[in-house]
């Protein structure tokens, strides 16, 4: 009795704090276990099952996964992601980061301009991606002011489709990153501004030698967080492609999670999208895990430069 | 050798880093101003669009304020379209209030049990809950339906409460705070016969409450736009949430953009303004969820 009460303390304090402590940490620890353990086991098993919810599930194997390599709407799913990727960090890292830099210097309103860049990113992306299908309405959305543009079909084109999509997470993304940016920014050292400047460096060559280096962990944390959350976008899909073709007209506009949902929730194939899903998790944690890797070069870059 | 003079003369070294030109200023203005107006406009444009009578939303050239401003009428044909919109925003309302509430309780006892107490499994138990943060919550979907139908919580304001309760990223957010507060003010309070949950309760929270600012409204925030969740495990005329609400009524193919609008506008504005008056808390909160993970 005695050696398993030691277990938690070898004085009766100690045990008696050892006790609060697991009642303190009991609520969500185990409403963790539950709500998301349990969930990310049953996800990894339920992938090698069949199963349509109603009928008992089958194993299958690794059928699921061999249907993921084979299924052409899995791999118009993965493009699209990918092509949104391509579309959407870059311009939303530059124009964050720009926004950031001119933030970032001693101006009057400058937190005026901070709350209304920072504005969008507390609207929901449903009532945004709403906003924007009426921008982008042939004939009578906003982007008729451009010339030209106004009559293209936006949202029913599968070759533009992808731009609404990605012109309303831009919109509502610059505002995070450019908080991380200027984050970033502020914690530039003083000493190597001061420095460069009694070297001779100009604005130019202070941003290019001296800022952007030393922003570079920073950046790497926000190319990973925009790759994940491209990964997981949903809403703008579901919303931008409903009133015309739901995910776009053949699978223009799919992406794997609203593919994860299709799967799953319209036609009930749990098994393969628990595959899906499991794909899904596979490349956000491949992203993770690389960002981890070179974010350990650059702390060790960090040190070795101040 | 040169740093020397630097920190002596202070003054005279950081002229040239603080001093912005007046070119640089003007550039600096013109595209801030332009980058602004690109970001307000989607706003304009709802607001306008959601006090436009049908009539005017066809009209080319495209107008930018209505010619005959009827918001109000607008805003009654929405709840003749949507009768139940009010309930979305209440249901909207209750689910953000209990997410955030609830959230608040479970993970500040678990932040302060993994910050001041010792006892076995800790290191291991903190790493699983963190170990959490990496899966996307989009990754367990499937999983998550099939186990809130099996608690026959479905379509229940359970589904939407009970798992927003329990948060990996809320028990680090705070322990973190947590552990930045003197152990002494802790300490005296104990040896004057506190238990931990009055030390929790009269110390630690009121000391911490920047940081709890930062962690609620981004909980508010995320719980108030939530919506691949509530579509999937919630959607009764009784239990679903306004992002659910708008989604329907833009669904229909024969509700005119301006009824879409109003009701866009109204279940946004809650944000904004809350975002108006505690954006220090949002940017705080923004900053540590971005910087800490």
């Amino acid at each position: 009795m005695s050696a398993i009460l030691n277990i938690f303390g070898r004085t009766p304090l100690a045990r008696r704090k050892a006790f609060w402590g697991l009642a303190l940490i009991a609520p969500n620890t185990i409403g963790l276990f539950i709500f998301f353990g349990i969930p990310v086991l049953v996800a990894f098993g339920l992938s090698f099952f069949e199963w349509n919810g109603i009928k008992p599930p089958e194993f299958a194997g690794l059928d699921n996964f061999g249907r993921i390599l084979r299924d052409p709407l899995f791999g118009r799913a993965l493009a699209n992601t990918l092509k949104l990727a391509l579309i959407v960090i870059p311009l939303n890292m530059g124009l964050a980061l720009g926004a950031a830099v001119l933030l970032n210097q001693r101006l009057r309103f400058r937190n005026v301009f901070r709350t209304i860049y920072f504005l969008p990113v507390v609207t929901s992306t449903v009532a945004a991606s709403v906003v924007w299908t009426w921008v982008f309405q042939p004939g009578l959305g906003l982007i008729g002011i451009v010339p030209g543009l106004g009559s293209m079909q936006w949202l029913t084109r599968p070759e533009l489709v992808l731009i609404p999509i990605a012109a309303v997470t831009v919109w509502q993304r610059i505002g995070f990153d450019m908080i991380l940016f200027l984050a970033g920014l502020q914690n530039v050292p003083r000493v190597l501004h001061e420095a460069a400047v009694i070297d001779g460096a100009n604005g130019r060559q202070r941003f290019f030698h001296v800022t952007l280096p030393m922003l570079s962990p920073i950046t790497f944390l926000v190319l990973t967080l925009n790759f994940i959350s491209v990964f997981q976008i949903f809403d703008q899909v579901f919303i931008m492609t409903q009133r015309t073709t739901p995910g776009g007209v053949s699978g223009s506009a799919t992406t794997l999670t609203y593919l994860l949902y299709q799967t799953g929730f319209v036609r009930s194939e749990f098994g393969y999208a628990s595959a899906i899903a499991l794909a899904l998790f596979i490349i956000v944690l491949f992203i993770t895990v690389v960002q981890l890797r070179l974010q350990r070069r650059w702390v060790f870059y960090e040190s070795e430069a101040g | 050798m040169t740093v020397q003079p630097v920190r002596s003369t202070g003054r005279v070294s950081a002229a040239p880093l603080d001093h912005i030109g007046i070119g640089i200023r003007v550039v600096s203005y013109v595209i801030l101003i332009a980058g602004a107006f690109f970001m307000l406009l989607p706003f304009i444009w709802m607001a306008s669009t959601a006090c436009k009578p049908d009539a005017e939303l066809a009209i080319s050239p495209i107008r930018f304020f209505p010619e005959n401003p009827s918001c109000l009428e607008v805003a009654g044909r929405l709840y003749e379209q949507s009768p139940n919109f009010n309930r979305y925003l209440l249901n909207s309302f209750l689910v953000t209030a209990a997410r955030t509430i609830g959230q608040l309780i479970t993970c500040s006892l678990a932040a302060y049990g993994f910050a001041r107490y010792k006892f076995p499994g800790r290191s291991l138990l903190f790493a699983l809950s963190l170990g959490l943060l990496i899966v996307p919550f989009q990754a367990i979907l499937i999983p998550e339906f099939i186990l809130i139908k099996g608690l026959g919580l479905r379509n229940t304001f359970g589904a939407l409460i009970i798992p927003g309760v329990f948060s990996a990223f809320a028990l680090f957010l705070l322990r973190q705070a947590f552990m930045q507060i003197p152990i002494d003010l802790e300490e005296a309070a104990e040896i004057d016969g506190a238990n931990p949950l009055q030390i929790l309760w009269r110390i630690t929270i009121p000391l911490s409450i920047p940081a709890i600012a930062a962690f609620a409204v981004i909980t508010i925030q995320a719980a108030w736009n939530d919506f691949l969740f509530p579509l999937v495990v919630a959607n009764t005329t009784d239990t679903r949430v306004v992002t659910i609400g708008i989604a329907l009524l833009q669904g229909q193919r024969d509700t005119p953009y301006n009824l879409i609008m109003m009701g866009s506008l109204i279940a946004t504005l809650p944000m904004l303004a809350l975002f108006v008056m505690l954006q220090r808390y949002f940017i705080e909160g923004v900053a540590q969820s971005g910087l800490r993970r």
